[in-house]
């Protein structure tokens, strides 16, 4: 388990997204050409460049009025489908308990994007690398809190020692019941063996776009059973990453391309 | 604010009106959460849109854009009939127990007061409040009825004018379903009881329409009610939309006030100094003060030029000419070719203007324009072919001088709870940027050069300038102009303690009483000073200074009894102690501490001459009760008053402006509210040159109700064409296009059994910047309230359609 977490009470989430500003200006992350699709919400997907983003959803059942937001990104798994999914052994589990990518033994299979429950990996063409939320790792060594907490201005997002967060996290998921919010919950204390990123949600997980049982996908887990013990097959591994990967941008650039005729 | 932002924590009931305080104020969010969690606060947000604080609101309540009055009044009315009332602090505190004179009238078919008549001048109707005023005895004094049962009496005639704001009717006029609006005046009026305390939080959705002073007013009669004024927790709480607009207000930035709230002078009624302090003082209250200040001020303005002799160079002071002066107005002569130039400073009026393409087009009629500012914005720019305009045609000179950010120059801002806290310079400014105070100092500088060698109309206005800022390496001093703000005695330059050394005579020089103390210690002025509280009700003293005198909570005497006991002993602002016979505080408190409770009880409203709270203000040009009047641009007609047009107080400076006619109702059918999105700011010349920020807010957009958008066709993200009256001429129908955003936090709202559907736009774009978008405002109107001709940007027409 974690020593320090982050509590995101997206009960507390005004959709500001001080977070995500302060996560591109700390980690100087270039900005991404965005165009208004109708949300809020923006980018729209995560990248190299968009390790989190408030996520905004919207709903009126019968008159009743929901508009949830709330931060999301890497969640720092203890059971990381991501680590399990790698096959260079690039993504690894800090001292801190933060899950970390090292850019230099990372080879851009993309495996661990797809491995990922909460789909918060991002991945770049250009560089081939897979990118995601550091925790602010250099910050944490440092005795600094993450950039997006240390940003967020109403109390949403605290960071902490795990304990006194949790029971930070329990008391505000009972005040919340007692409000009348009865889907009101803790998510990411027994998901995937818990989560350095732990969340009170005042309805379903469902409704703020997170999976409701998200999982390490059993491919992924017999993949990485596989390959664990057997070292040598990693470098095959790798050759048919990369391979695969360019049949599949070059691919993608001729559906690309394809669909731009059609256009013309 | 009468409160201050760490107050937010002790209050019982929050009430968001007009004001998105999560969006736009978000740290707000911080003690409102605090309250919610400590002290089971509710938070209630009174709004058109299901906006961000609706979001994490206890109670949502719609309502159609340009009827906050209705809905206050509505809950004006629910607070008399059911006796919710703070009796003991209505019957002590305000002008409840007052006698008007008998003639005091309503026309309930018209919907105005008694004293009704034409003003020319303005193109509009005034008021003769002659009726309007209290009975007085003999001696002058005024005739009251601690029973409160008089019929001329202030709260019989209140419950006389709100007989007919019930919830049905309300409910009507707003389009807020009956139980909604019952259930949010009930939960309000909770805080009418002693120990409670309600908050009502507001900016511009408030202010910003042609009945916005009614509408403050309003507030500030609820919270009088409801016995709300001067204690933790409560207040009538403006919430400033900039770091510093507050700074720039008691400064004066508004034509018509000198620094700290005093009138402009008129040349037809204050022709001479003594004209302006007999008109101006009042017999009693703090004002009685006025002179005092006043003479400061011009000792700070005109230095030693200014002695008892020459009035203190009163006659070089600019006076007006009776003539409204406010944006609008000024727009409208220089339209007329009576403005030779301007200097825009920080302002971008080409985009935040009401009718701001109109705005755009006028500008050409000038010699020269100068735009100070961080980036080439829209008003420096309306020339050019982006803006729309022919550069061949225009000969107006444009000048751009470009300012330093605020965190590239050091100085205090004021924030909305009147802290004035220092700020460090936290880099240097790039390139040839350099500080407004630095700019005007050259400016200045240069201009008393010339007036000095070459003369002009009024030289001595300029010339006569006492103007020393001047520090080492052609900078400015900026101690030099704290010090004149704060105060300083003539004779030796020391600086004066506070305001309460301030004189008459010409002895003590001072820019702004209000100000007085913020800094008058040069080696630790109080505005500089960081020193937590360690334990008390948050109002940590010695942190930076508020004014006036670091007071936190203004009109704090009535947050106790008449006998000194406080409403609420958890959160006591001050008290009396019986056993050592003295006031105990937690802050400065407001009033005469060396008189017995009893006496200072009978005038907790220092600044008023009566002393007590105005349920009834002959002060408000557009009568002495808030009053439900439609907005300029509105899809029906006045529901409680059948002949009343909008504010008929309001100036009306353009003929065929606003839609009047039915069938120009159905030509735009739509009600339109303009606001601001926290990833933008103002004009969004600072922001959409940030690309972080364009990156999560890329284009305008217009908020649509699901509703709606399928009766129009128009799907997420289509690009829609927006058009209003402002952009229709000669039988020419001009529009703004935008992305369509099709939401379920817009619902159509049932308004007197007729479907409206309401529309929102950010205003934020421009033709500008990195990241460019029609201007929104080129479809509001050029109308404003006749208090403050602030403009109406947030309730008008307009019709949508789908375009391609």
């Amino acid at each position: 388990m974690k020593a320090q977490v982050c509590l995101i009470d997206a009960s507390k989430c005004i959709g500001c997204r001080a977070c995500q500003a302060a996560c591109k200006q700390w980690n100087q992350l270039p900005a991404v050409k965005t165009e208004f699709t109708g949300s809020y919400e923006n980018p729209p997907q995560y990248s190299c460049s968009t390790w989190t983003k408030v996520v905004f959803r919207e709903y009126n059942e019968n008159g009743r009025i929901q508009w949830l937001m709330s931060k999301q990104g890497c969640m720092h798994c203890t059971d990381a489908a991501c680590k399990l999914a790698c096959p260079t052994g690039a993504i690894y589990h800090t001292d801190e308990g933060t899950v970390a990518i090292d850019r230099i033994k990372c080879i851009g299979c993309n495996y661990c994007a797809a491995a990922c429950p909460f789909q918060v990996v991002g991945f770049d063409r250009v560089t081939n690398r897979a990118e995601k939320c550091t925790f602010c790792h250099d910050r944490l060594v440092n005795g600094l809190q993450p950039a997006c907490s240390a940003a967020c201005p109403t109390g949403s997002l605290v960071f902490g020692e795990e304990r006194e967060i949790i029971s930070k996290a329990q008391a505000r998921v009972e005040r919340l019941k007692y409000k009348g919010n009865n889907n009101a919950r803790i998510y990411g204390l027994d998901e995937v063996d818990g989560t350095a990123m732990l969340y009170v949600l005042a309805d379903k997980p469902e409704k703020y776009g997170l999976p409701a049982d998200p999982q390490v996908p059993l491919g992924t887990r017999i993949w990485s059973a596989i390959y664990g013990p057997l070292r040598i097959l990693v470098v095959i591994a790798v050759g048919f990453g990369i391979w695969a990967n360019l049949t599949k941008n070059k691919e993608l650039d001729k559906a690309k391309e394809e669909a731009q005729e059609e256009k013309e | 604010m009468t409160n201050h932002w760490i107050d937010y924590q002790h209050s019982d009931v929050i009430m968001a009106i007009g004001g998105n305080t999560a969006e736009n104020h978000p740290i707000s969010m911080k003690w409102i959460e605090k309250a919610r969690d400590e002290k089971d606060a509710k938070l209630i947000t009174v709004d058109p849109r299901f906006n961000r604080t609706a979001a994490v609101s206890d109670l949502y309540v719609p309502l159609r854009p340009g009827t906050n009055t209705a809905y206050l009044g509505g809950l004006v009315k629910y607070i008399l009939d059911n006796e919710l009332y703070h009796k003991e602090y209505v019957e002590h505190y305000t002008n409840g127990t007052y006698l008007i004179e008998e003639g005091f009238d309503f026309n309930e078919i018209e919907g105005v007061f008694s004293g009704i008549e034409d003003d020319p001048i303005r193109n509009a109707k005034k008021y003769d409040r002659t009726t309007w005023q209290y009975q007085r005895d003999e001696n002058g004094e005024i005739k009251i009825d601690p029973t409160m049962e008089d019929p001329n009496c202030v709260l019989q005639l209140m419950r006389r004018h709100y007989e007919k704001y019930s919830i049905e009717n309300i409910s009507k006029i707003t389009g807020c379903p009956e139980d909604v609006l019952e259930e949010s005046y009930e939960l309000f009026s909770t805080t009418g009881k002693a120990g409670k305390a309600g908050n009502i939080l507001y900016a511009m959705g408030i202010t910003q329409f042609t009945h916005g002073a009614q509408n403050v007013r309003s507030i500030a009669v609820v919270q009088l009610l409801l016995g709300n004024m001067g204690l933790a927790g409560g207040g009538v709480n403006a919430q400033r939309g900039q770091s510093n607009v507050q700074g720039a207000t008691d400064m004066a930035i508004l034509y018509h006030i000198i620094p700290g709230y005093m009138s402009t002078p008129q040349q037809a009624t204050h022709p001479t100094l003594n004209d302006y302090n007999e008109l101006e003082t009042p017999p009693s209250g703090w004002w009685t003060n006025k002179p005092k200040y006043l003479v400061s001020l011009l000792k700070a303005f005109y230095g030693e030029n200014a002695t008892p002799g020459n009035e203190f160079g009163y006659q070089w002071m600019p006076k007006l000419d009776g003539r409204d002066h406010s944006h609008i107005a000024m727009y409208k002569d220089m339209s007329e070719g009576k403005v030779e130039g301007m200097i825009c400073w920080a302002d971008n009026p080409a985009v935040s203007g009401p009718t701001a393409g109109a705005k755009r087009e006028y500008s050409s009629k000038l010699k020269w324009l100068v735009s100070v500012d961080l980036f080439e914005n829209e008003t420096a720019s309306f020339w050019k072919r982006e803006a729309g305009a022919n550069p061949e045609e225009i000969d107006t000179e444009v000048f751009i001088l470009p300012a330093a950010a605020s965190y590239e120059r050091e100085g205090n801002k004021a924030n909305s709870g009147r802290w004035i806290q220092w700020q460090w310079k936290a880099q240097e400014a790039p390139g040839d940027c350099k500080s407004d105070l630095w700019i005007v100092n050259e400016l200045f500088k240069k201009l008393q050069q010339l007036y000095r060698e070459e003369g002009g109309t009024v030289p001595e206005q300029i010339t006569k300038m006492h103007w020393d800022y001047d520090g080492p390496n052609g900078e400015v001093d900026i101690v030099k102009v704290c010090r004149e703000i704060n105060g300083y005695n003539v004779k030796d330059g020391s600086l004066v303690n506070n305001f309460l050394d301030l004189k008459y005579d010409g002895s003590t020089a001072c820019g702004n009483w209000l100000y007085s103390g913020y800094y008058n210690n040069l080696e630790k002025p109080p505005t500089k000073r960081r020193i937590r509280e360690k334990e008390g009700i948050g109002s940590h003293l010695e942190w930076s200074f508020a004014w006036p005198l670091n007071r936190r909570v203004v009109y704090n005497r009535a947050s106790a009894d008449p006998s000194g006991k406080p409403w609420n002993p958890d959160v006591p602002q001050v008290w009396w102690d019986e056993a050592e016979g003295r006031w105990k505080t937690n802050d400065v408190p407001d009033f005469n501490v060396n008189i017995p409770p009893r006496e200072s009880a009978k005038i907790p409203f220092i600044m008023l001459p009566e002393g007590q709270g105005r349920l009834f203000s002959a002060f408000v040009n557009d009568g002495p009760f808030p009053t439900h009047y439609e907005p300029a641009d509105s899809p029906v007609s006045n529901f409680l008053y059948p002949e009343a047009t909008y504010n008929p107080i309001s100036q009306r400076f353009y003929e065929d402006h606003v839609v009047e006619t039915e069938e120009e109702k159905e030509r735009y059918p739509y009600v339109l509210t303009t606001y601001r999105v926290v990833e933008h700011y103002q004009s969004g010349i600072m922001t959409r040159n940030m690309p972080w920020l364009i990156e999560m807010m890329p284009e305008l957009f217009v908020e649509i109700d699901e509703e709606l958008a399928a009766e129009l066709g128009i799907k997420n993200g289509d690009k829609v064409a927006i058009e209003s009256k402002r952009l229709y001429a000669n039988g020419d129908q001009k529009s703004i296009e935008a992305k369509a955003c099709v939401t379920k936090r817009l619902t159509p709202l049932m308004i007197n059994g007729q479907k409206k559907h309401i529309v929102g736009m950010p205003f934020h774009w421009g033709y500008m910047g990195k990241s460019t978008g029609a201007v929104a405002n080129d479809l509001t109107p050029s109308v404003g309230d006749p208090n403050t001709t602030i403009p109406e940007f947030k309730a008008s027409l307009c019709n949508i359609r789908r375009v391609g």
